[in-house]
């Protein structure tokens, strides 16, 4: 009985790995390639209403060997993976054509990283962690270097692949000590060993929440382990660099919560002096260097670093309530970046990459709505009401100041103005410049089907915020 | 110090030594085949804890098999034109200031500990009378069967992989 009740709790996963399969059959059979993301944009709709419907039936607190915990923490991780899955393969469809990319390779790959983030975000069990995390670093290795006779993105797969590596092995490492600790991966055993053995103050646990603050730092690109990001992210596939930027940083910031939370928490004053200097860092470093960037894929990576530095704000202060407004913070930046990497694919043509700053001179002359659309997504990046992303930097910086960080939240309030530059001089190109030549648009209706829901969100959740908060704060207190 | 603490020492020793073997050689083919001799002595340590099929895995799989893919790959990349650049040997005083540092800072650590940590559900008594393969086949096949299934994952993942990385272009 306990087996059929596992494989209900786990089959929102399951239906997506069988949909990812399929797929990869599905391509010897089909010769129109849209065929393929709409199966699979169908399959993952299926997997997401069977998970919605579970909650409904009130399997949420249900967990498998007390590995993977089924809870609200978990699925609200989940809609962020469901919907940055869906959003790519909308805005791939046009650009996999372009670039003659291997599609049924390609969704499922991007289904199966999915899978390993959707493991992550509901692992209990540091096995389970570093199983979910290794499946998503993966699929995510490989679709960087898909298009294998670009050198770029080859040079973004090897960066990734060997950076990755390195960040898994710290991982392991401090799964290594903790399990020599306390004997034991589950994430609440190994609290309670913790507590009762009064090991919360033990130099080796010390070591090992340095070692996990490293490794999860790595994926979610934090200031002094951020070097590869830039590279990677200017190196893959436009779509892919969407998906990398909103996908895995969110399940780093998933399993980052579970296991500061869950089995350090007796040790907040600790991880929080840890982390406050790195979130500095990263504010710092993602809004300056993208000042100097001309190539606009790079300049959103250092501002994807930016913002996960305002993201980790949240887990600084170390209340609930301030993880609630990351969790927050992590869904709005997930939309509004998507949209900002849809206008970018919208870009490219054959032979002509429409990746630099100058290629965006005059595009509202040309073409008003797509710059319309850039111009909220930028807007919202900034942190200017009413967008989403004013929002997410308000709730974050109110929990802090709440908590008493208010310097922290002075430092970030002045990059955040800084950022304000690089992201506004994208719309003054656009609406400021003359155009050089005829710039025309890769559009596709699955792309605008992306891009309007992109938008509608930005503005819905710029107007009506606590929609969202509300969601956040049941899905981690409920 | 008893017979065993003698052997755990040798072992414990020599490890540490060989993985500095393995990453000084200038010569790759040497690396790998240090690294041969590494894999054998970890293998041992298995031993200590009555672990010998895991013992006996360390050497069939990792020894015998991905070493030897490894050696294929380094004879295929011809390295002797980077054995003789010196591109790879700027990292090395910043390799050596951070683990000279994490070494001191660990023995600072090990040498304050006063809280023993606990031995895990597998103790080498329960090893003895159980044996080691039945351990690892009820607890892969039972308690942890879901992570056990997603490393099939994982591995159809690096299949897949392998054929799109290396598949002739569609024309």
């Amino acid at each position: 009985m306990s087996h059929l009740r596992s494989m209900i709790l786990i089959s929102p996963e399951l239906l997506l790995v069988l949909t990812a399969l399929s797929l990869l059959l599905l391509d010897f059979l089909v010769r129109r390639k849209g065929t393929l993301a709409v199966a699979g944009a169908a399959g993952i709709f299926i997997s997401a209403y069977v998970n919605y419907r579970l909650i409904k039936v009130g399997m949420t607190g249900g967990t498998i060997q007390g590995m993977f915990a089924f809870d609200g923490y978990a699925n609200f991780f989940k809609l962020i993976f469901y919907t940055t899955l869906l959003l790519t393969i909308l805005l791939s469809v046009k650009y996999l054509a372009i670039e003659k990319i291997s599609a049924g390779e390609y969704y499922s790959l991007l289904i199966f990283s999915t899978v390993g983030m959707m493991i992550m975000a509901a692992a209990t069990d540091l096995l389970m962690l570093y199983l979910g995390l290794e499946l998503m670093a993966l699929s995510t290795y490989i679709l960087a270097g898909i298009v294998r006779g670009d050198r770029r993105s080859n040079e973004a797969a090897l960066k990734y692949f060997f950076l990755g590596a390195f960040s898994s092995a710290f991982l392991l490492y401090g799964i290594t000590l903790v399990y020599g600790l306390t004997g034991s991966t589950n994430l609440r055993e190994i609290a309670s060993a913790l507590h009762s053995l009064k090991l919360a103050e033990s130099p080796i646990t010390m070591l090992s929440l340095i070692f996990f603050i490293t490794a999860f730092g790595f994926k979610i690109a934090l200031a002094p382990f951020h070097m590869w990001a830039p590279d990677v992210y200017e190196g893959a596939p436009t779509p892919v660099t969407a998906f990398m930027s909103a996908g895995p940083k969110a399940a780093g910031f998933a399993v980052m919560g579970r296991v500061l939370f869950d089995v350090f928490g007796g040790l907040q004053m600790q991880w929080s002096i840890i982390l406050e200097p790195l979130a500095i860092l990263t504010i710092a470093v993602g809004s300056i260097i993208a000042l100097s960037q001309t190539n606009i894929k790079r300049m959103l990576a250092y501002s994807s670093i930016a913002h996960a530095g305002y993201a980790l704000i949240g887990i600084v202060i170390g209340t609930p309530e301030g993880f609630v407004s990351t969790m927050n913070y992590l869904m709005i930046y997930m939309i509004m970046n998507m949209g900002a990497f849809g206008v970018v694919i919208m870009l490219k043509r054959e032979g002509f990459s429409g990746e630099n700053l100058e290629d965006y001179a005059g595009l509202a002359k040309r073409h008003p709505v797509a710059s319309a659309l850039m111009l909220v997504f930028m807007f919202s990046l900034t942190g200017i009401p009413p967008t989403a992303g004013f929002i997410g930097k308000f709730y974050i910086f109110m929990e802090a100041v709440y908590a008493g960080h208010i310097y922290l939240v002075i430092i970030a309030a002045l990059f955040s103005a800084v950022s304000a530059f690089f992201y506004l001089r994208v719309v003054m190109y656009m609406y400021m410049k003359e155009p050089a030549g005829d710039i025309s648009l890769s559009t596709s209706k699955t792309a605008g089907i992306a891009l309007a829901f992109a938008v509608i969100m930005v503005l819905v959740i710029g107007v009506f915020p606590s929609l969202l908060l509300n969601f956040a704060r049941n899905s981690f207190f409920g | 110090m008893t017979l065993p603490q003698l052997f755990f020492a040798y072992f414990a020793v020599s490890i540490t030594g060989l993985s500095l073997l393995v990453v000084t050689r200038k010569n790759p083919v040497h690396g790998v085949l240090w690294m041969l001799v590494l894999f054998v002595h970890i293998a041992m340590l298995y031993l200590f804890l009555n672990a010998e099929f895991l013992a006996a895995i360390q050497i069939i799989i990792y020894a015998g098999a991905i070493l030897v893919l490894f050696l294929f790959v380094v004879m295929l990349l011809n390295l002797r034109v980077e054995e003789t650049e010196r591109r790879f040997q700027w990292s090395w005083p910043v390799g050596l200031v951070a683990a000279g540092g994490y070494a001191v800072s660990l023995i600072f650590i090990l040498v304050k500990i006063t809280v023993f940590p606990q031995p895990g559900h597998y103790t080498i008594e329960k090893m003895q009378t159980e044996g080691n393969l039945m351990i690892i086949g009820k607890v892969l096949y039972t308690k942890y069967l879901l992570p056990f299934e997603i490393t099939s994952l994982i591995l159809l993942v690096a299949i897949i992989g392998a054929v799109v990385l290396t598949k002739k272009k569609q024309e």
